[in-house]
Order: C-alpha cells, then structure tokens, then sequence
C-alpha cells in the first residue's frame, strides 16, 4: 500500500448547508466556544425571479502547498499523516503568521490554549481505525466524501473522476485538496 | 452533578495549557518533540441509545457519556445507525443538544408565586414537597367549586404523555396542543377526508423513490426533519425533478429545476390549475380513479373554469410554467408526490388547501403507491393494563357553539384560550396546566393570551428553561431534559416498524425532575394512585415491552427494535383501504357537503398589504426549532439572531441598507419590542418579508436570546379562522419599516 492522500469533496448539489456539519465537529474535536473549524458559505447569483445558490461546506483546504507551512517558524503547522495540515499545539507560539497566510480564513486562535485551531480532517479518528470524519459521519444528505486519493477506488476518487468539481481559489496556487462537486 | 459544562472543560483545556508551557521550556522546541496527533479525548467512557427531543421528530441518538469525578458528563451525540430516522446521521439542533442539557439558564428548582400582604408578587424558590402540594390544592380547589372540566392542558413534546394520562384520569375533557390548530390540523383533516387517513408523523412520504416532487409552502432543507432531508438528497441524487412553489428562494427552490415564486396566500388557485390542466389534458391515472375514487365527474367540472390563464393574474405564475410542471408531475406518475408540508395554518382556507393537495396526488394515483406515499405499518404494543379513565359527560369548551369547527378531530388549543375569558365559552376554564408550549408565542394575538391568564386562578408550567409563559405562572415546575429521563416507548406507523426508547442517559442535573415522577406524584396528592401503579417510567416501558414479548435488554443496548416489515405499496401487496364515508378517495368530499362546507376547494383571494406593508411571513431556520432551542448556546454559534429578509427593491426605495437595524409595526399599530438586522436580498418577493420565528424572546432569564431579533408571534394580532377545523390561519398580517435608529433616538429623548 502506498502513502494514502487524503482529500474532502463536497457535492453542492445535495448540501442543503444545515450546518450539521459545523456543530457536529464542534461536539467531536471539543472546539473553543465562539468558534469553528468549518461553516457554510451561501453563494447567490442573479436578481429575483432568475436566481441561483450554491450552498458550500468549508474548512482548511488542507493544501498541497499550504501558505500556512511555509509562513510557519516553529515548524508547528506542518504536513501531517497522507498529506493532510496539521498544527502541534506545543510547538505553537501562537504568533498568527499562519492566520495571515491562510487565504480561506480556516484558522483562529483557541483563546483557551493560545494556540492556532483548525480542521484536522479528523485525523484523531481516522488514525484510529474510523473511516469517516465527524462532519461526513453526521452529514443528513451523505454530501461530504472523504478518503484516499491514491486509492482510485475510493469513494472520492470515483467522484470526482465522474463529476465536474472545482477547489475554492485556485488562482492562489495552494493546490487545495478540497473539492467541490457541481 | 449541578457543574456547568463549559466551566468543565475550561479546567481541562488548562492542564493542556501547562503541557504547552512545558514544551516550551524543554529542547523539544523544534522539531525533536515529534507531531503526535492530538485526540479531543470526545469519546467518553460509554454510549448511551436514547432518542431526541430537540424537535418532534424523535431520531435516534447515541449518547456519548465521560465518567468523571464530578459525575458522568455527555461529551456528544451522534446519530443512531440502527434507527431507521437517523440511520447514524443527525442535523444540527440533534448534535447541538448538549446545548439544552448544559444551558446555564435552565429551570432549576422549583418556584412558587408568593403574594405577601402588601400586594407585591415574587417567585420563591420552594422543596418539590411544597410545590407540588400547592399544585395539587390548586387543582383540588378547582374541582370542587368548579368541577373538574374546568382544567385545562396545554401541551407539546413527547414527555407530555404522562401529564395527558393524568389529566384524562383526573376527568377533563379539556387538554390541546398547539401543534393540532396552530400548525398540522388542516393538513391531517385534508388528507383524512380525501383518503380516509392523515399522513402522520414522520410523515408517510416516497421521497427518496420519488421521480417528481412538487414542494408547495414546504422548506425542506430549511426544515430538518432528518430522515425527510436524508431521502430528499437521495432524490436529488437520483436526478428527480423538483418543483417549488414558495414566495420565497428556500434553500430547496436552489436545487429545484422550477422555482414558482407564487403571490401568498395564491396556492389554491394554482392547485385548481394543475388539476384542470390535468383533468383537460387526460393525464391523469384512469385505472386506478376508476378502481379507487369517488367524484371525478364533479371534480371535472368544477376545475372547468380554472385555466392556467385563470391562475396567472392570483398567483402571479405564467400559464406556460402551470402547463410545464404540470406536464412533467403527470409524466412522472405515479411517482410523483405533492408533499403535504407541515405548518400549514396560514389563511384560514388552509383545510382546502390540503384537501387540493390531496386531490392532485390522487389524479396522479400517488397514494399507496412507490414515490408517492407509502403504507405504512406500526409494532404493536399492548397498552399498560390501567383501570378505564371515569367517562366525562362534558365536551370540551374549545368551541363557542357545538356546531363550529365540526371536522376538527382534536381539542383546539385557541379555543380553549378564548374560553377561559369569561363570557366567551359554554362553560369556564379557571387552572391550565402548560406542558413545554410556551403559549405567548404559539398561540396568535397574545394580548388575548395574557388577558386569559389574567382570568385564571391557578396555573402550572412544567418546562426545561424559563419561557415567557413562566413568568406568568403560580407554580414553575423544572422539567428534567430529555437526556435526562425516561419517557413513553415511541412507535409511530412508519414505513419501517419499530419501537425505540427513551431512556436516561446522565441523572437530572440541579433539582429537576422527569415528567413522569412529577405526573406520579400530583398523581399521589389527587388520590390517583391506580393510575401511576409503576415504580418508574422504565418499570412502566418494560412492562408494555415484556407484554409484547420484547426483548427489553437488547433494546436498551440499540436504543431500538425493527418490527417485521410490511408491503409498502399497493403494487407490492398492500391493501387499498379507505376510512371515507364512501369507501374511497373522495375527490368529492360527502362529509364537507353534509357539514355545509364546499365538497371541492374554492379560491378565495386574500387581502393586499395597504401601501408601504409587506405580508409577515415566518418559518424556519436548519439550525433552530423555533423558542424551543433558540437560547441554546451551541447552536447560537451558528444563528444567534433573525433577520428580516426584504426584497433588494424594497430596500432601496426605503433607502435601507443590509445590515441596518428596524423595528417591524403591523397593520393593527402593535410594534416589535425588539429591533433585527435587515437581510437585503433577491431571495423574496417584494410584497412579503420574512422572519425566523422564535426570536426577539422577552423573557430576561433566557440570556442568551433575550432581546435579540423580532418576535413574529406579537405581530400576529390578527388570524382568520378556518371554519372546517379550527386552525388559526397566521399569515394575515402586513408590516411596515421603523429605522431602529429613529426609534431608540425618540426613546432617549423622551426619557430624558
């Protein structure tokens, strides 16, 4: 088996943007009150009667050239298990530099820690044997698809072969490995 | 056990503090130390199967539960896989229910009015001893010099099967929900005269099967009834198409291939033109109305008139689009469904609003069939072996005249309110009893409601958090959460049977109490004794369980039991049965005939806002179910307060600004007492806007939503009364734009 690479994929077409996932990760990853690894964006286009929305879950992009890496000095934010960013908390002095490289906004302090916070993809459970991250795991409409991209058999993998899909960006070149399905 | 939660894990998260500081000062500084993956430790010690009570849809959840020194702590909830409402999955407000459990402004002992010579009033915080002897002599005085009609219930949420069992063994005919003619009513009683049967709850809708779905006043999406969102996705998967009928761009109209953004109030018009498109055209299912219905000649005519060009002026939609969806529901039958929504008291004409919507389902031969509506089939349960509740000779006082409201088949929670004003009903109603229904923002004009409680002489709330209505109560009883007790085995007739139960997951945290042991006990003050013959409500559900040859152990280990299943549509086998007079689905409806009423839907236009008025319309939030969660401070994080949404050109010609604060003032002069943000937006009709309902809450103790966001139900000083059941259409009244500036300038100005 290979070095998995794990991705996010969110298909816009299902999401209702209830915001499951969002008190579902606060629940699970124990988040600081007041803020939030992830949240949903409302994109509206048009004028009344001819309208459209796009309803999106977002979260750290988890980056294949993550900003936030390169602006870190500690060493603290990093590439952690199958791709993904991850922060260590004890190597964190909480200076911000990572806040301010982050082009998505995904990052914040812990006012209870001092230590910048952000999505894991779960990475507590799936080191673990789970299979799933807390937010796909509650997800009512099964919109969230998480898993192994190396893995062309993968559930995400298939999807995202099979779908038009987009990353938020793309323009900043951080090669997000979240997705969105049209 | 009476720890906050937050407090708790602030003590933690200090100890992981202080590693950090320790990190720090070692060498491991960089790099050597390692990147451990960090677990949120969220797991707990044990799991817990209980079922929700965050909105009435009863999922099931799985309780994850920390032992600690202070006692068990609920870390999450999850969905339960083996439920057949959650199947593992969960919205937010069932995530967010720690949120409840933990919320700091719970109820936590019980208080009594006291009066002291003086005339000054106060609560006093009193032993459960003394509070519910004062309940009991409050009834028993009732009783006496009344009789015991003279109670009534109020009541919502599942707990209250304990306090309907004592008020019925207590003899008074007298007990409403608001969620009968304040909310579902007319669509039970339209779906019952036209198939001899309501739809239920959860209701017994195809959606995930279905190829055509019409949404007509129904938000799912917005509207998180879990199991109905999960198959809605299902079908959205599956490429069905989706029509939406809403003034509004719901969150469903964005995923729908037709968005008909009818004028309010117009659904009925547009409901006829379906059905003659339909009729005109053949499109209909011949075999099965002619195996089934009753009254398609006299239905043919009567939709004779109402051409799509006939609808165009009332609802505002174009012929060519009625004829388009109309052509695409009739080539998807019969898996094509009409949901039947749920809120639906909004007119006063409601009844035959939900009677059209049957009508067409049937032209289309969707009920009973796959995509359409299920069969539904339900695990029998014996009921508990209580001795027969005494027969009362009374009927209830929910009707000024026998004769009124003839098809409501339930106590009308309104009318009980207007009889206990002297005067106005057969007979007086002098104590109420509310159960988790905080009647000052269920129930329309409340200045009728508080000039009812005025009249009364004693009156009890049982609840979780100090709503509104306690304030105004003699005795407050605190409720323990649903995480927190036992209550009733729940199993509805659904498309999959199944019993799933209640159970306590963490011991009643303050001095609260489940609903059972306070029904037990007033039971025990009122010489009720025999109908409370049970140690506790888990003795109770393992009685009924072990009658029906269940196994109890397992059950509380899944936290749920599947029945046998059963054919679910009339092409796989199940039986065509219809409980109308005739025999069949009445298109033509013999019991509105006998009742006086028109057999087939009329359209009755509304009336137009005056100038400078919109239409208030209100509804839902994903993340809310309305006052019941909305001081819940976990899910505050992600809405925290209402919006008036208004149309972007409306906006503009008021020269108001997205985000600018307004009061809202209604057609009758009464103002909000609080002011929300204005939501500038594309998203509605110029002629209505709209508020999340269960905001802009009065009640200071409700700290977290205190003062925050607009009241819909204190501008709801009007409603129009459907004559058929009873149901207190909502949607009648128009409002008007007060800059908050303004307002609160001309406060201060006259205080000072």
């Amino acid at each position: 088996m290979s070095e998995p690479r794990y991705a996010m994929a969110v298909d816009t077409r299902t999401c209702v943007g209830c915001s499951a996932c969002v008190i579902g990760c606060k629940e699970e990853n124990d988040v600081a009150p007041q803020f939030t690894r992830d949240w949903v964006t409302t994109d509206t286009r048009g004028a009344f009667p001819e309208l459209r929305m796009e309803l999106r879950s977002e979260r750290c992009n988890h980056c294949e050239d993550a900003p936030c890496v390169r602006a870190c000095p500690t060493g603290s934010s990093h590439y952690g298990p199958g791709g993904t960013v991850q922060i260590t908390d004890v190597k964190c002095s909480g200076c911000k530099a990572c806040i301010t490289a982050c082009p998505y906004g995904a990052r914040f302090v812990d006012p209870r820690s001092k230590t910048v916070d952000k999505c894991t993809f779960c990475m507590h459970r799936i080191e673990a044997g789970k299979e799933t991250t807390s937010c796909q795991e509650i997800c009512p409409t099964e919109s969230i698809l998480f898993g192994d991209l190396n893995d062309p058999h993968s559930d995400i993998s298939k999807a995202l072969q099979r779908r038009v899909n987009t990353t938020l960006l793309p323009g900043a070149g951080t090669k997000p490995m979240h997705f969105y399905l049209k | 056990m009476t720890m906050d939660r937050r407090e708790f894990l602030k003590i933690g998260s200090a100890s992981v503090g202080g590693a950090a500081l320790l990190g720090g000062l070692t060498s491991e500084w960089y790099g050597a130390y390692g990147n451990p993956i960090q677990d949120p430790q969220t797991e707990g010690d044990r799991v817990v199967p209980t079922f929700c009570e965050l909105c009435f849809w009863k999922c099931g959840v799985l309780a994850h539960v920390k032992d600690t020194a202070e006692g068990p702590v609920v870390t999450k909830i999850k969905g339960n896989p083996k439920h057949p409402l959650s199947r593992g999955r969960l919205c937010p407000r069932g995530a967010g229910g720690t949120g409840l459990l933990y919320d700091p402004d719970r109820l936590k002992q019980p208080l009594v009015r006291v009066r002291s010579a003086g005339g000054a009033q106060k609560f006093e915080t009193v032993s459960w001893e003394k509070a519910l002897d004062e309940v009991a002599n409050g009834f028993e005085k009732i009783k006496q010099k009344y009789g015991g009609s003279a109670l009534a219930l109020f009541y919502h949420g599942y707990g209250a099967n304990w306090m309907k069992h004592l008020f019925k063994a207590y003899g008074t005919p007298n007990i409403a929900a608001p969620s009968y003619a304040q909310c579902r009513g007319p669509r039970d009683v339209g779906f019952d005269l036209t198939f001899g049967e309501g739809v239920g709850s959860p209701e017994r809708t195809d959606i995930a099967n279905s190829r055509c779905m019409v949404l007509i006043g129904s938000h799912l999406g917005e509207n998180m009834h879990n199991t109905q969102v999960q198959d809605f996705a299902e079908f959205l998967r599956s490429g069905g198409d989706l029509i939406v009928v809403d003034p509004r761009f719901s969150t469903a109209a964005a995923k729908a291939r037709h968005w008909l953004p009818i004028k309010p109030g117009a659904d009925i018009a547009l409901l006829l033109a379906w059905m003659n498109v339909i009729i005109e055209e053949k499109l209909y299912d011949a075999d099965y109305l002619e195996s089934y219905a009753y009254g398609f000649d006299q239905l043919a005519a009567h939709v004779r008139p109402f051409t799509p060009e006939w609808a165009y002026p009332r609802t505002g939609i174009e012929p060519g689009r009625i004829r388009e969806t109309a052509h695409l529901m009739a080539g998807a039958r019969p898996a094509t469904l009409i949901h039947p929504g749920r809120h639906v008291t909004w007119y006063g004409d409601d009844t035959q609003r939900s009677r059209a919507i049957a009508m067409l389902n049937a032209l289309l031969g969707s009920w009973g069939r796959k995509g359409g509506f299920v069969v539904p089939s339900q695990v029998e349960l014996p009921k508990y072996r209580y001795p027969g509740y005494e027969k009362n000779h009374s009927r209830p006082v929910d009707r000024p005249l026998p004769s009124n409201f003839p098809l409501a088949d339930k106590v009308l929670a309104q009318g009980l309110c207007n009889a206990t004003i002297p005067g106005l009903g057969e007979y007086e109603l002098k104590g109420w009893m509310v159960y988790g229904s905080n009647l000052p923002t269920t129930l329309p004009d409340p200045k009728r409601t508080h000039e009812a409680i005025q009249k009364l002489d004693f009156l009890v709330t049982v609840d979780v958090l100090p709503a509104e209505i306690c304030s105004l109560s003699d005795v407050v009883l605190p409720e323990a959460t649903y995480l927190e007790r036992c209550d009733e085995l729940h199993n509805p007739p659904y498309r999959e049977p199944y019993v799933a139960v209640r159970q306590e997951v963490v011991p009643p945290m303050y001095d609260s109490k489940p609903g059972w042991w306070i029904a037990k006990e007033l039971a025990t003050r009122l010489g009720l004794d025999d109908f409370f013959p049970w140690k506790d409500s888990m003795e109770y559900a393992k009685t009924r369980l072990h009658d029906a040859g269940v196994d109890c152990e397992g059950m509380q280990k899944d936290g749920v039991l599947l029945g046998k299943p059963q054919p679910l549509y009339y092409e796989e086998g199940a039986v065509p049965e219809f409980y109308t007079d005739s025999g069949k689905i009445e298109l033509y409806s013999t019991r509105l005939a006998a009742a006086g009423f028109e057999p087939m839907p009329v359209y009755t236009p509304q009336e137009e806002p005056p100038p400078g008025y919109y239409r208030l319309l209100f509804g839902r939030t994903s993340v809310h179910t309305f006052g019941r969660t909305t001081n819940n401070r976990l899910l505050s994080e992600v809405f925290d307060e209402n919006a008036v949404w208004v149309n972007r050109d409306v906006a503009a010609k008021w020269g108001l600004a997205d985000g600018e604060r307004v009061y809202l003032q209604n057609q009758d002069g009464v103002r909000s007492t609080f002011s929300a943000p204005l939501r500038v937006t594309s998203r509605i009709r110029p002629d209505a806007v709209f508020l999340v309902h269960g905001y802009g809450r009065k009640a200071k103790k409700l700290r977290q939503v205190h003062g925050k966001g607009i009241d819909s139900a204190e501008l709801v000083t009007r409603y129009k009364t459907d004559p058929i059941m009873g149901g207190t259409g909502m949607n009648v009244n128009f409002v008007t734009f007060l800059r908050a500036e303004d307002v609160d300038s001309a406060a201060a100005t006259k205080e000072a």
